[in-house]
């Protein structure tokens, strides 16, 4: 089994807010972390690939300092890690990134074939949930989102069995491999960097790909590959407050109110 | 003012929205998007489209004109019986190459989420996810995609300025549910799907359904909420108000971290977006994960002990207190009240 698992780097982003004066994102002294999905994300390839054994790669796209990320995640287990970064990845929206992270999947898999590919639900900064998908459309194989348990990947077979939830409903789904695979913090428990594995990861060489070391089409990276753009960005509207109408002597008058208004029906 | 023409502008036209369905059932975000598509349509002087993929779904062609559709395209075929993203990718793309809307919604939901992403990538298109407010420049007639990022502290526009279709998704409850409009009709336009089961490489085994309240989550009006601040013991006081009231039980995460609710009870960024009547937050601090997911209900209401909670700011009502002595009262208050008026 060779698994992938794309990691991002992300800034904590409960601490990220909007200068009201300038409109613009204040990132000084925001915490960069790994995605939380995609911890969950390495955690499940590691829990293969522990029960069947082969090799878990990390790739992550982002600045110099998102080694960082990486190594963290190479602490808890994985056997390498490439780092894709370059001046022209700046401004890739989903779909640009999609196609640098398939471009970089196709030169490892001329080296060694992939069976399966593991991505977080979505990232907790841009939160679209699109990256995934689009890997998968790109590489022609079967996506299984928003899954909260691995209930088998039969090698013999080829297959893997998985539990995704839809709306009201969760669905038992099996995909022939190689696949792709996005979860849910729900499918398992992160375990502890072990000491031999954080001392391994901190001496560990990280493999670099800039623009000109795997094949890309300058016209599908970055702020030209993609098709959308940020065109203003504000704080969020705040809806206006109404009034505190008191302590539990006012609950009777909030009472009235509520069903005078016919805000609470009397049926 | 200069015309920003896009590339393919006259090429692509018209607005279409995704029906989702899954057995037979349609998504209410099919139709609140429906009632935005309408909107966006009459900017635009084009026509509105719904499209529905499924097996055995001719049922919902009259539903699609009732909520404002004026044409309808349909795939109707076994092989789309149960969601896999194949198959509804090759049908969508399919009628997208065929007749080349400038605009596609889909629902934010599980299902929304996992096809528009491949559909968009085959399309090499452009997709705003998750979007709160959409409208149609009139200089330019390119789509205003407003959305929040970093778990709701920004809010960001976003346009695809040059690639067609722009698509969007919209999260469910965010819009608003048009009236129904019995007796509208339009034009039907039938396609084959063109894939046969050997082709695909996914099978659904089963379908885990928690209850039998349908595959859709939450028609409630009524939301009593409680995190943190109500604790184990006084639990049971919330939900003795929900059914005062005839309506639903929510949490924060606090709360379902605590164990007192479940995971499906979640309101916020990574729970449930509810859009409803009144919104009763009982010991709910008021962060901001928390409100995205509710501060659009007509109505909101807090209980907390601390007349500083940031909860307070964006509530229509406020009681300080503890929620021990508030949530009897209110059960009180309101059995005599409703009871009063019968
Ligand atoms: C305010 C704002 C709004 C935006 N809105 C949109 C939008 O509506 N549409 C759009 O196309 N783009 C948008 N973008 C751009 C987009 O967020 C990112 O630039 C894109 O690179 C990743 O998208 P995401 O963060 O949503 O990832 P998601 O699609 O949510 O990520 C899903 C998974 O993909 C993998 N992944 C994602 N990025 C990487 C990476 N760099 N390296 C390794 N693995 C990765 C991870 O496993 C992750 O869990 C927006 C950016 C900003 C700042
Ligand atoms: C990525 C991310 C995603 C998240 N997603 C969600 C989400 O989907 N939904 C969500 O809810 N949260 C979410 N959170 C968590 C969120 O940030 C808050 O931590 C959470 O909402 C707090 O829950 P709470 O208000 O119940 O608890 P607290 O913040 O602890 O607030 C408890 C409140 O109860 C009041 N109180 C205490 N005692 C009493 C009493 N006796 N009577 C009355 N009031 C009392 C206190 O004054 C306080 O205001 C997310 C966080 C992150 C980082």
């Amino acid at each position: 089994m060779h698994i992938v698992v794309c990691l991002k780097q992300v800034p904590d982003a409960t601490e990220v807010k909007i200068d009201p004066k300038t409109n613009t994102l204040v990132r000084e002294g925001v915490p960069s972390i790994i995605n939380p999905y995609d911890a969950h994300a390495l955690e499940e390839a590691l829990r293969i690939k522990d029960e069947l054994g082969g090799k878990v790669t990390i790739i992550t796209m982002g600045p110099p300092q998102a080694e960082e990320a990486v190594r963290k995640g190479l602490s808890y287990g994985a056997d390498q890690a490439i780092l894709l970064s370059d001046r022209a990845f700046a401004g890739s929206d989903t779909l640009a990134t999609s196609y640098i992270l398939t471009q970089a999947i196709r030169k490892l898999m001329e080296r060694e074939p992939v069976d399966l590919i593991f991505c977080g639900k979505q990232a907790i900064d841009g939160d679209t949930a699109q990256v995934g998908p689009g890997i998968a459309a790109r590489l022609g194989w079967p996506q299984l989102t928003f899954v909260d348990k691995v209930v088998e990947v039969n090698p013999e077979e080829g297959t893997v069995t998985v539990q995704r939830k839809l709306e009201a409903v969760k669905a038992v789904v099996k995909a022939k491999l190689p696949a792709l695979i996005t979860v849910e913090k729900s499918i398992n428990e992160i375990r502890y960097a072990s000491l031999p594995n954080m001392i391994r990861a901190a001496q560990m060489p990280i493999t670099v790909w800039g623009k000109k070391d795997f094949d890309l089409d300058d016209n599908e990276i970055g702020l030209k590959g993609s098709p959308t753009t940020v065109s203003r960005i504000f704080a969020p509207p705040q809806r206006p407050g109404g009034e505190i109408l008191g302590g539990i002597e006012a609950v009777p008058k909030l009472v009235e109110l509520l069903v005078k208004e016919k805000i609470v029906a009397n049926k | 003012v200069k015309k920003a023409a896009p590339a393919a502008e006259g090429d692509y036209q018209g607005v279409w929205v995704f029906v989702e369905q899954m057995e037979g059932e349609a998504a209410p975000v099919s139709w609140e998007l429906m009632g935005e598509g309408r909107k966006l349509a009459d900017k635009l002087g084009v026509e509105l489209a719904g499209v529905i993929l499924g097996a055995q779904v001719e049922h919902l062609v009259p539903e699609a004109f009732a909520y404002g559709a004026d044409k309808v395209y349909i795939i109707d075929d076994p092989v789309l019986a149960r969601y896999r993203t194949e198959p509804y990718l090759h049908g969508l793309v399919k009628l997208i190459r065929q007749y080349r809307p400038e605009i596609v919604l889909m629902g934010a939901t599980t299902l929304g989420r996992d096809l528009s992403g491949t559909v968009a990538t085959e399309l090499r298109t452009g997709l705003t996810a998750d979007c709160t407010v959409l409208d149609i420049n009139p200089e330019t007639r390119l789509l205003e995609q407003t959305r929040p990022a970093f778990g709701g502290n920004i809010m960001a526009t976003i346009l695809c300025r040059t690639r067609r279709p722009q698509m969007a998704t919209v999260r469910p409850r965010v819009m608003a549910m048009p009236p129904r409009q019995e007796g509208r009709s339009g034009q039907v336009i039938r396609e084959e799907l063109g894939l046969k089961e050997e082709e695909i490489q996914t099978k659904v085994l089963e379908y885990i359904t928690a209850g039998a309240a349908g595959v859709y989550l939450d028609k409630a009006e009524i939301i009593v909420a409680g995190g943190r601040g109500v604790g184990a013991k006084n639990w049971p006081l919330l939900e003795e108000l929900a059914r005062v009231l005839g309506g639903t039980v929510g949490a924060s995460r606090a709360a379902v971290e605590a164990g007192w609710a479940s995971p499906a009870q979640q309101v916020g960024q990574t729970g449930y977006t509810v859009r409803l009547k009144v919104y009763f937050a009982v010991g709910i601090s008021g962060a901001i994960q928390h409100l995205v997911g509710m501060q659009t209900s007509d109505t909101i209401v807090a209980i907390n002990n601390d007349a500083n909670a940031p909860i307070f700011k964006i509530a229509d009502y406020g009681i300080v207190g503890d929620a021990a002595q508030i949530l009897p009262a209110l059960v009180e208050n309101f059995k005599q009240q409703l009871a009063g008026r019968r």
